[in-house]
């Protein structure tokens, strides 16, 4: 199928500023599904609030737009209920791991077969570049005007310990790397995370004085390093790109089917189950 | 007799009605008085095909099963003060999105944590107004089993037919006292099913469009209907629109199906209305001792007669009005500081000739606490 056919022409022109890395996502994810060959009425893209989330709107599969946040939360309705749908879901820095950042160690945690996409431009960029809890410190946004004294989350690490069984981060700049890694993590049978370091010119950049989006391209190229080189070892203060984690592990919803598999045999052997009828505190 | 009879909790009979109508996803977060709920729906949903999980927060809940409702499933939580409170941005995108789904409020003590094990009836305005923004809401209420039971099968079925978050609110005492329930055969009680489109794959499906009877026809996640739902205004396709023309419809969409429909949703007992002079309006537990008070004092001469609502919103103002004509006072009796009073304050010809007898110490109202009201304000016993 070819990519124009994973789009909503009605959704266009988009929201996003120009030279906004967002966009490029949008791009490597449509060649991504063209690739998977996957039917557009099998995926389910569900989103929350901001510049990333409104991904969802443009494109041709089941699109469920939701809170600010809460985006896993409703993804994890949906899958539980319809195991064999494809469920993706594209966040922003704060929506993931700011207001949603106990949704996001939840779903890692349970190994749902979800693929998360991570949008990562350190900054608010839907409410006017506010700092983000993976801004780090140092850095200029509107509710630090003198620079931010908060420390980052590393995604990578933070979904690895969570349970999370697929793990990548890559950038805007490295498209065939992001549209390999979302194939890859597509594919994946359990939580996937793929963090794609982006640029949001209009507020990053400006503030931060880090020039255009082609400047802060240039800058993701040139301080992020494939996983396991050279340049890596030589200088550790680089930022790895690669797949950190991919991992054979039970997935939630195998574990449930077993389980009523369980609760059957249970019911057959001591018949009907009565209730848990308990009394609790608090 | 083929109809089962059983004894049980009042959270049990919840279960029992949510799984007569037809629930086959349960997400939630315990918390008491409600998590028996959670518990018996672990037990009973896995072994007939439906699906259980404990989220991480109530927010999460609430969310999930919104997107499992998108799958076309019946849906359900439960929870109490608290947990209802994290509930309220997700459910204001319910109704926004117009996604069918049961929210059980078992009302304990508040504000904040409150008194965690004992009973009250103040979330009855946050049931109404807790989330943002304009909107329309359903909540029911019951103050016995075997209604409660019903109640949350009506909840079921309004949810469906108007694509509409219900609350069902209930006390903690009546979620906790044990009594007789008979479940009614299959088919004994009406059911609502989920009304899917007819409109075929390839065909513009418009998710938004009501039809003339003013339901709007479904198309299941993972179907051939692929459309976006969100919580921003939207048009007939959910497409996000700032159309002031667009907006202004959806708003009183949402305001209108509920709200012109007070009179359809209305449900009530009442006990020897006709000629009472003394009415006492309650709903839940209270209505119970209401209902004591009101055969006692019929023994001994007086006119009392009660009205238990069991629809609590959208409000029966038209009901309340008509009742209270010809009553000399009104008591409404309830767990709370005269949340549903100021209700029927608003609603009735003579405001001054309404009070209030009420407990808000997590105690059971007894016939006496409202026996004291009446001589209060009447001078003389029931
Ligand atoms: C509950 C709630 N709090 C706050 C907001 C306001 N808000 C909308 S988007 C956003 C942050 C957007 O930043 P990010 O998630 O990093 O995505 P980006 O816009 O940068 O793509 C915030 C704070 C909201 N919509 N809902
Ligand atoms: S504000 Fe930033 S994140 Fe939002 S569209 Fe513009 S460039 Fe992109």
């Amino acid at each position: 199928m070819a990519i124009e056919n994973y789009i909503r022409k009605r959704f266009f022109p988009h929201i996003w500023c120009p030279g906004c890395g967002h966009g490029t996502v949008l791009n490597a994810l449509l060649r991504a599904l063209e690739q998977l060959g996957l039917s557009k009425n099998e995926i389910v893209m569900v989103s929350g609030i901001g510049c990333s989330a409104r991904i969802s709107g443009y494109v041709d599969v089941h699109t469920l737009h939701t809170l600010h946040g809460r985006a896993l939360a409703f993804a994890t309705g949906v899958k539980l209920s319809r195991p064999e749908l494809t469920i993706l879901v594209p966040m922003g820095d704060g929506d993931a791991l700011a207001i949603g950042g106990n949704h996001f160690l939840h779903a890692a945690r349970r190994n749902i077969d979800i693929t998360a996409i991570i949008l990562n431009n350190r900054i608010y960029g839907m409410t006017g570049g506010q700092f983000s809890p993976l801004s780090g410190c140092g850095i200029q946004a509107t509710t630090a005007p003198y620079s931010t004294i908060d420390h980052a989350f590393d995604v990578v690490e933070l979904s690895r310990a969570a349970g999370a069984s697929f793990v990548a981060r890559t950038t805007t700049f490295h498209v065939r790397e992001l549209e390999k890694m979302l194939v890859q993590a597509i594919r994946h049978r359990g939580f996937s995370v793929v963090e794609v370091l982006s640029q949001c010119p209009t507020h990053f950049g400006r503030r931060n004085k880090e020039g255009s989006a082609v400047d802060m391209l240039k800058k993701l190229q040139s301080k992020t390093v494939p996983l396991n080189s050279r340049k890596l070892e030589l200088d550790p203060s680089l930022v790895p790109r690669g797949v950190f984690v991919d991992q054979d592990k039970p997935e939630y919803c195998e574990l449930y089917d077993d389980m009523v598999a369980r609760s059957r045999v249970e019911v057959e052997e001591q018949g009907q189950p009565v209730g848990a009828d308990a009394r609790k505190e608090v | 007799m083929s109809e089962r009879t059983l004894f049980v909790h009042g959270n049990q009979a919840c279960v029992e009605g949510a799984l007569y109508a037809g629930v086959s996803f349960y997400a939630g977060y315990p918390i008491t008085p409600s998590s028996e709920i959670a518990e018996e729906m672990s037990v009973r949903l896995p072994a007939n095909g439906g699906r259980f999980i404990q989220m991480e927060d109530e927010i999460s809940s609430m969310c999930a099963i919104i997107g499992a409702s998108l799958t076309g499933r019946k849906v359900m939580t439960a929870t109490s003060g608290p947990g209802f409170s994290l509930m309220q941005e997700a459910l204001g995108y319910a109704i926004m999105a117009e996604i069918p789904c049961v929210i059980v409020n078992v009302m304990r003590g508040g504000p904040s944590t409150g008194l965690p094990t004992q009973g009250s009836q103040g979330d009855v305005n946050q049931a109404r107004w807790g989330t943002h923004g304009d909107h329309a809401i359903i909540a029911l209420t019951a103050s016995t089993h075997q209604a409660l039971f019903e109640a949350t099968v009506r909840a079921f079925n309004l949810a469906e037919t108007y694509r509409s978050p219900v609350i069902v609110l209930y006390d903690e005492l009546l979620a906790h006292m044990r009594e007789r329930l008979t479940l009614p055969e299959p088919g004994d009680l009406p059911l609502v099913e989920r009304l899917r489109t007819f409109v075929p794959g390839g065909v513009d499906y418009r998710p938004y469009l009501a039809r003339s009877d003013g339901r709007l026809p479904m198309s299941d996640f993972g179907g051939v209907h692929r459309y976006n739902v969100t919580g921003l205004y939207h048009d007939m396709w959910g497409f996000p629109s700032t159309d002031p023309v667009t907006v202004n419809d959806l708003l009183h969409h949402l305001h209108d199906k509920i709200v012109v429909r007070t009179g359809e949703l209305e449900s009530h007992r009442e006990y020897a209305l006709e000629d009472a002079d003394t009415v006492l309006i309650s709903y839940g537990t209270p209505a119970r001792s209401a209902m004591q008070v009101a055969r006692k004092g019929r023994d001994s001469g007086h006119r009392v007669g009660v009205l238990e609502l069991e629809t609590l919103w959208p409000f029966p103002g038209q009901l309340v009005r008509d009742v209270c004509e010809k009553a000399r006072i009104v008591i409404v009796v309830e767990m709370n500081m005269g949340q549903i009073r100021d209700q029927v304050r608003a609603a009735v010809r003579a405001p001054e000739r309404v009070f209030l007898a009420n407990r808000v110490d997590g105690e059971f109202i007894k016939p006496k606490d409202i026996g004291t009201v009446i001589r209060l304000v009447d001078g003389h016993g029931v």
